[in-house]
């Protein structure tokens, strides 16, 4: 690929990204399949960048999967977004850090519609007053907080003590970087570097050491698809779409997945299970399942945190061939144990083991 | 310098040349005011034209005799960025402090193709197989249609409509000519390499000019050019390093994944830089599609909003080099009209 | 398989590159008009069979023509021969030669007789 035009086109689609101060709001479900991201995001915001980041206990779901499945209307999702944005008022932030890329799709749907229907705005505050007696502003900056990762991608790679390189062959690793679509499919200039070419993970690979795969289906939905996998019988369709990017992207023996939204994650690395489990069919290397990584998690490696903590082993598919790859070291015995020490419930059924 | 003629010519490609060509025939005194070092055009890039297929280049040094007559100073390296004045009158500045004036303007200042890097989805610029529709002209002028790392295309496709009829590019309107040299490029790759198999991605095929079906049916029957009726929503790169593409074909009803080692960006035509230049410093007026609107669809296409200028060519919408000639020699009867009229009144 | 209550979808994409176009040019080889279809469906329009089954022949040429032998060979006794498509073409493609000589390949092809 040419570099120079990728970069000429990621500079079209510079978001400005605020450097301090955060409102964070949680993913619901990161907490539970990848319970080591969140958490590792504000320890990195605050203890190793030494920045201020502030969650309010009373924030609540954005009701965004509620939302996709056509059980809550538009006008209750846009009233409780409204709520996080008078919870950020009352807390004196102004600028917002959304975990997940369903919220921040749903952020940036409702900012949009605000701007070119003001009426419901002034619908929305009445409602919003009326329910809570709160009142809100629009936030000064919104960003994803994989664009607050991206924004300090070099600060991180200076601290680095892994790079994103196999360690026994000097070569980068091999990444495929899958976007949630609503991070910039809706609105391109609200995502780093457009939806076409994004920049936003790409960005993080590079400056990380390891190298970034183009294949052909690149740019395909996960297939989650909100009300496709709600239904039991139509996951095969959800399925299907995960497994054409794997099609894909298997002769390109990419190393590891890293992705920014909760559903994409989870889906690339269940459904693995679920297709080898269905089919028969692996794509990493030697049979093995390709480990799928939240942005969070990579940086945590990069950083030196200890696999364990980052939750890596609460993956379907096992980090072990990665983390051998990069040289990290691990403790087979600390693997399903708390901090002090006491048992954590293994899942059955783990790949890559 | 300052100098003043009867009629100042703005562009010297095929419509600024044929007007200025004209009017010198007739007597009358012209400056050909051209902003690149020659003049020419477009015309110079193309290699054969539709309908039939002859050497560009001969319809260049029509146009290059045309303009040697003393009646006409060329001025290259000149572009015009302002006029003021009114009817009798007008003044010229170009860019590098050159003042012209005129009893009459004829503003050529033709159309620039529609730079495809901007639809992002073919990648153009970052797949180095991906190219545009000039850039195969080039190749064949050059004598060999190759690809990056010098192997030679066994599948080429050519992508219809790139920065025409989408508003994602904000251009709604046809560029009329892009289909017909989709056809005419792909039987000339044909006609360089034995064996290939091309592609058209169309979503219309707009064959409305003299002879062009006739050349759509031939590229079918005589050199088996597939049109497949869809558009290509985008391209990417296999691990075999040839493109892929996906389209749906529309006519099957279904989605459409395919190979091809070179992919053709068919460009559109938008209003050029230097007419959006001169617009923005003078009184000109534009049509939604940014080029210059006309005083009357029908009966005043050559005729601008400023008495004493006047339009040739795809400064006001696409056309071909057919209507490009005869748009420009329309323009010299209107101003030739408007000076008799004009010396009439004064005298 | 089914083990979790759902099972893969069947991909709807014509894939160009894994299908067998040998039919198609075998057609054109034959009855070189068929290179001359435009996809206009006038044939489809007039057609006795295509008023009461699923049936159009401009249909079949682009399956054909892709490589989609399976859908087509499905569809193409449909047709009744009485060639009023032939009448209509404004390409003057030999309508009924191209089902004549597509039917007889695909059934070729099927290894059994399907005439």
């Amino acid at each position: 690929m040419n570099e120079p035009d990728k970069k000429r086109i990621w500079s079209e689609y510079q978001k400005e990204i605020a450097d301090d101060h955060y409102f964070y709001v949680r993913s619901c479900i990161r907490q539970s399949f990848f319970p080591g991201s969140e958490q590792f995001f504000l320890h990195l915001i605050r203890d190793i960048l030494g920045k201020d980041i502030y969650e309010n206990p009373s924030h609540t779901t954005c009701t965004g999967i509620g939302y996709h499945t056509d059980i809550v209307p538009f006008q209750t999702i846009m009233t409780v977004v409204a709520r996080h944005f008078a919870l950020m008022k009352e807390s004196g932030y102004k600028n917002i850090a959304i975990s997940c890329v369903t919220s921040f799709g749903i952020y940036t749907e409702i900012i949009e519609t605000w701007k070119h229907f003001p009426e419901e705005l002034e619908k929305t505050r009445e409602y919003l007053l009326k329910a809570t007696g709160r009142e809100f502003d629009i936030p000064e900056n919104m960003a994803h907080t994989s664009d607050i990762v991206y924004k300090f991608r070099n600060e991180i790679a200076s601290k680095a003590k892994f790079r994103l390189v196999n360690k026994k062959t000097g070569e980068p690793l091999k990444v495929v970087e899958h976007i949630g679509c609503h991070y910039s499919k809706m609105f391109p200039k609200y995502g780093v570097g457009g939806a076409e070419f994004p920049k936003v993970l790409s960005g993080m690979i590079e400056a990380w050491g390891g190298e970034v795969i183009d294949y052909p289906e690149r740019r395909h939905c996960c297939g989650f698809g909100f009300r496709q996998y709600i239904v039991q019988a139509n996951r095969g369709y959800s399925l299907s779409n995960s497994v054409k990017k794997f099609e894909s992207m298997k002769p390109f023996k990419p190393d590891f997945i890293i992705t920014n939204c909760p559903g994409c994650n989870m889906f690339m690395d269940k459904w693995q299970y679920t297709i080898r489990e269905m089919e028969g069919r692996t794509y990493g290397e030697n049979g093995l399942s390709i480990p799928v990584l939240t942005y969070e998690e990579v940086a945590g490696l990069v950083l030196g945190m200890n696999p364990w903590e980052l939750g890596l082993q609460y993956h379907m598919v096992q980090p072990e061939p990665l983390l051998d790859k990069m040289g990290v070291e691990y403790s087979k015995s600390d693997k399903f144990i708390t901090k002090d020490g006491k048992p954590l419930p293994a899942p059955e059924k783990l790949i890559n083991v | 310098m300052n100098s003043m003629v009867d009629v100042l010519v703005i562009g010297g490609g095929v419509a600024g040349m044929e007007a200025a060509g004209q009017l010198a025939r007739s007597g009358y005194s012209v400056i050909l005011a051209e902003k690149e070092p020659l003049t020419g055009g477009h015309l110079k890039n193309w290699y054969h034209l539709f309908p039939d297929r002859r050497d560009g280049n001969e319809v260049g040094e029509y146009l290059d005799n045309l303009v040697k007559n003393k009646n006409i100073e060329i001025r290259n390296n000149t572009c015009i960025t302002g006029i003021t004045g009114r009817k009798g009158k007008f003044t010229a500045t170009a860019s590098d402090g050159q003042v012209v004036e005129a009893e009459a303007v004829i503003v050529a200042t033709g159309f620039d193709l529609f730079d495809s890097r901007r639809k992002e989805e073919y990648g153009y610029g970052i797949y180095p197989n991906v190219i545009t529709s000039a850039d195969l002209e080039k190749m064949f002028r050059n004598g060999s249609v190759k690809l990056a790392d010098g192997g030679v295309p066994a599948r080429i496709g050519f992508i219809h409509c790139v920065g025409s009829r989408d508003e994602k590019v904000g251009n709604l309107y046809c560029s009329k000519l892009c289909c017909i040299t989709a056809v005419k490029q792909a039987m000339e790759v044909h006609e360089k390499i034995s064996g290939v198999k091309t592609f058209c991605f169309y979503m219309d095929m707009r064959m409305g000019g003299a002879y062009y079906e006739e050349i759509y049916r031939e590229a079918q029957e005589k050199y088996g050019v597939s049109f497949i009726r869809g558009k290509v929503s985008e391209v990417s790169q296999g691990y075999n390093g040839r493109l892929v593409i996906k389209a749906e074909d529309t006519l099957a009803g279904r989605p459409l994944r395919m190979e091809l080692d070179m992919v053709v960006l068919m460009a559109g035509m938008e209003m050029s830089d230097a007419g959006e230049i001169l617009a923005g410093k003078s009184s000109l007026r534009r049509g939604e599609n940014r080029f210059f609107s006309t005083a009357d669809n029908h009966t005043a296409s050559n005729r601008s909003n400023m008495k004493g200028v006047f339009y040739a060519g795809t400064c006001t919408a696409p056309m071909n080099i057919t209507e490009s000639i005869s748009h420009a020699r329309a323009a010299v009867t209107e101003v030739v009209s408007y000076l008799r009229e004009k010396k009439q009144r004064d005298e | 398989m089914n083990k979790f209550g759902f099972t893969l979808s069947v991909p709807r994409v014509i894939d160009y590159d894994k299908n067998d176009r040998s039919v198609a040019d075998l057609i054109a080889a034959k009855e070189p008009t068929f290179r001359l279809c435009i996809e206009c469906g006038t044939c489809a329009a007039t057609c006795t069979a295509g008023n009461f089954t699923d049936f159009s022949l401009r249909e079949i040429n682009v399956l054909l023509r892709r490589g989609e032998n399976e859908a087509a060979a499905e569809k193409i006794n449909r047709c009744m021969l009485c060639g009023k498509c032939i009448l209509v073409c404004p390409r003057g493609v030999n309508t009924r030669n191209v089902l004549f000589i597509a039917r007889e390949t695909l059934s070729k092809t099927n290894g059994h007789e399907r005439l």
